[in-house]
């Protein structure tokens, strides 16, 4: 019920800023805030929950990326046609990936390399085959409208990308609820254990991935109409995997509010980084680097577990007084 | 309930078990002991699902369940615990046992409070809250118990369940499983080296040595029984003891 309440809060407190925000810089970061939480809430469904370490979830956000650009600029689909098939598509490519891992029982780190290799074949196919513009990308058409899913104001991609996180942020509290959320949190804690329990680690395994898939291809095509340009380094190249799964880690993974929180952390930080240090390229990998040394060593349940240790903290000390 | 025939299972050049029938009636408590590496674990594990054998069949309820998954079988009824205590470590006592619990209530209310009360039947009712991996030896023992039981399993496999507890807690334990059998009609089988639980437990006996099945019986049989003397004190030991009992 709390974390319900705390949804119903986010939306309330999310859904006036716009209108407050005079600036539109303010705007734009919200808007990318959200959009890497929506990216970051993908990941956790099967790297927090699941305890599956992905470092290619470009495959997954990049096919979706493909799907609503390919449609559009190459088929001259609708806008609504590609962003509904980026989940299938993405859930799809999730799917292969998934089954040929899990089939073979990798874990760990194994996993990771072979997720990795997954998005850079993805990367490679799409810099060569014609249909997705090869290296110099896809240009979506400027048609500014909503049923071209376009606006020209940021606060439509606002509200659009607030109702998707909201959207992640119901699907993960269903997850914890659920029998699926139960078992596959047993999965990640004890596969063996899970498994005499009668769990079917591998069909577990096989549908968390999928979703994550699925909701990594809808943030794909947000991307692709945010910037109404796809290229192979974008959508497959390794910064995406990386932000995908660096959210969730600095948020708390396998909770439901980690990947907002983890998110608004870290474009805060790196945009603080950016007006002290000054636009050096390369510095907000140094500094993500960084920052995920010291969430590993320090804090390894994230921002999420942080706050519940203040709160304990909090309530012993007023217990006390 | 349970009927292994020629059962057999090697890694590389060691024989684990070999050629083993066994049989466990419903609604009876039975035993496999041995001495270390005797094999009882991999016949466990053989039976339920964790390893496919060599050679040999195994049936459950009729059914033939060899080589088939472990989740399979603990679908269709048959759960075994894990000697090293296996817990789900960053959950609660409550949500172990609801994994458990899942497998037969599809919704989390309802899983939760079976979980509760199988948690209470096996003694953990006051733990529920507990993070599992702030417990101690002989709770986590109850845990690895109570996730099994919550399954609502025909037969229950237990692994050592009783190995590194104290008197007392093994008479708790013996107690709770007694009860499982009586109150719930679960057959259990159970490997155990805590002789003092097997003896008051087990109404037959499996010796397990170097793989193969040595003697069974009673457990009174058992203990007397020459062989099975001489695999836990070995060579000779038997004849040894009864020459210094007659001098």
């Amino acid at each position: 019920m709390r974390t319900l309440a705390g949804i119903a809060l986010f939306g309330l407190v999310m859904l006036p800023l716009p209108a407050l925000l005079a600036s539109q810089v303010w705007l734009n970061f919200l808007v990318m805030t959200l959009f890497f939480a929506l990216l970051g809430i993908a990941w956790n469904v099967v790297g927090g929950y699941g305890g599956q370490f992905s470092f290619g979830h470009a495959a997954f956000f990049g096919t979706g990326a493909y799907c609503a650009a390919v449609l559009q600029a190459q088929l001259g689909l609708a806008a609504w046609l590609g962003f509904a098939l980026a989940p299938v598509a993405g859930g799809a490519v999730a799917g292969v990936v998934g089954f040929l891992s899990f089939r073979y029982g990798l874990r760990g780190s194994y996993f990771a390399l072979v997720t990795l290799a997954f998005a850079e074949v993805l990367r490679i196919l799409a810099n060569s085959a014609g249909f997705t513009g090869g290296g110099s990308g896809l240009l979506i058409k400027l048609a500014p409208g909503a049923a071209n899913l376009q606006f020209a104001d940021r606060s439509g991609f606002y509200y659009l990308v607030l109702a998707l996180v909201i959207a992640g942020l119901l699907l993960s509290l269903w997850i914890e609820r659920s029998r699926f959320g139960s078992y596959l949190v047993a999965v990640r804690e004890n596969e063996d254990a899970a498994r005499a329990l009668g769990v079917d680690a591998f069909a577990i395994k096989l549908r968390a991935i999928v979703l994550s898939g699925a909701i990594a291809g809808v943030a794909g095509a947000v991307y692709a109409q945010m910037f109404l340009y796809v290229d192979p380094g974008l959508a497959f190249g390794p910064t995406m995997s990386v932000e995908a799964l660096l959210v969730p880690i600095v948020g708390g993974m396998g909770t439901v509010f980690g990947p907002v929180l983890g998110s608004l952390a870290l474009h805060l930080l790196s945009e603080a980084g950016r007006s002290v240090l000054g636009q050096a390229p390369g510095l907000n990998l140094a500094l993500y680097g960084v920052l995920l040394v010291i969430m590993v060593l320090f804090l390894p349940d994230g921002l999420v577990g942080l706050l519940r240790r203040v709160r304990r903290r909090f309530l012993r000390g007023r217990a006390d007084a | 309930m349970l009927e292994a025939r020629g059962v057999s299972k090697s890694f590389g050049g060691l024989k684990a078990v070999v050629g083993v029938n066994m049989e466990v009636p419903a609604g009876s408590i039975r035993a496999v002991v041995g001495p270390n590496g005797a094999g009882k674990t991999t016949l466990f594990a053989l039976i339920s699902g964790f390893l496919t054998p060599d050679s040999g069949r195994i049936r459950f309820v009729g059914d033939d369940i060899t080589g088939q998954k472990p989740e399979r079988i603990c679908a269709r009824g048959l759960v075994r615990t894990f000697q090293i205590t296996q817990p789900f470590a960053g959950l609660t006592v409550r949500e172990n046992v609801a994994v458990g619990a899942h497998l037969r209530h599809e919704s989390r209310a309802s899983a939760l409070r079976h979980a509760q009360a199988i948690a209470a039947r096996v003694g953990l009712g006051d733990r529920l809250d507990q993070p599992a991996d702030q417990l101690t030896v002989a709770a986590r023992k109850r845990l690895e118990l109570a996730r099994a039981l919550a399954t609502d399993p025909k037969l229950l496999l237990l692994d050592e369940v009783m190995a590194g507890l104290n008197p007392t807690e093994v008479q708790e334990i013996v107690a709770i499983v007694r009860r499982i059998r009586d109150d719930l009609g679960v057959t259990v089988l159970l490997i155990e080296h805590v002789m003092q639980a097997v003896m008051s437990l087990a109404e037959h006996v499996l010796v397990l040595n170097q793989g193969t099945a040595i003697a069974e019986g009673t457990p009174a049989a058992i203990a007397a029984d020459p062989r099975v003397v001489e695999a836990y004190l070995g060579h000779g030991a038997a004849s040894r003891m009864t020459g210094a009992g007659d001098a």
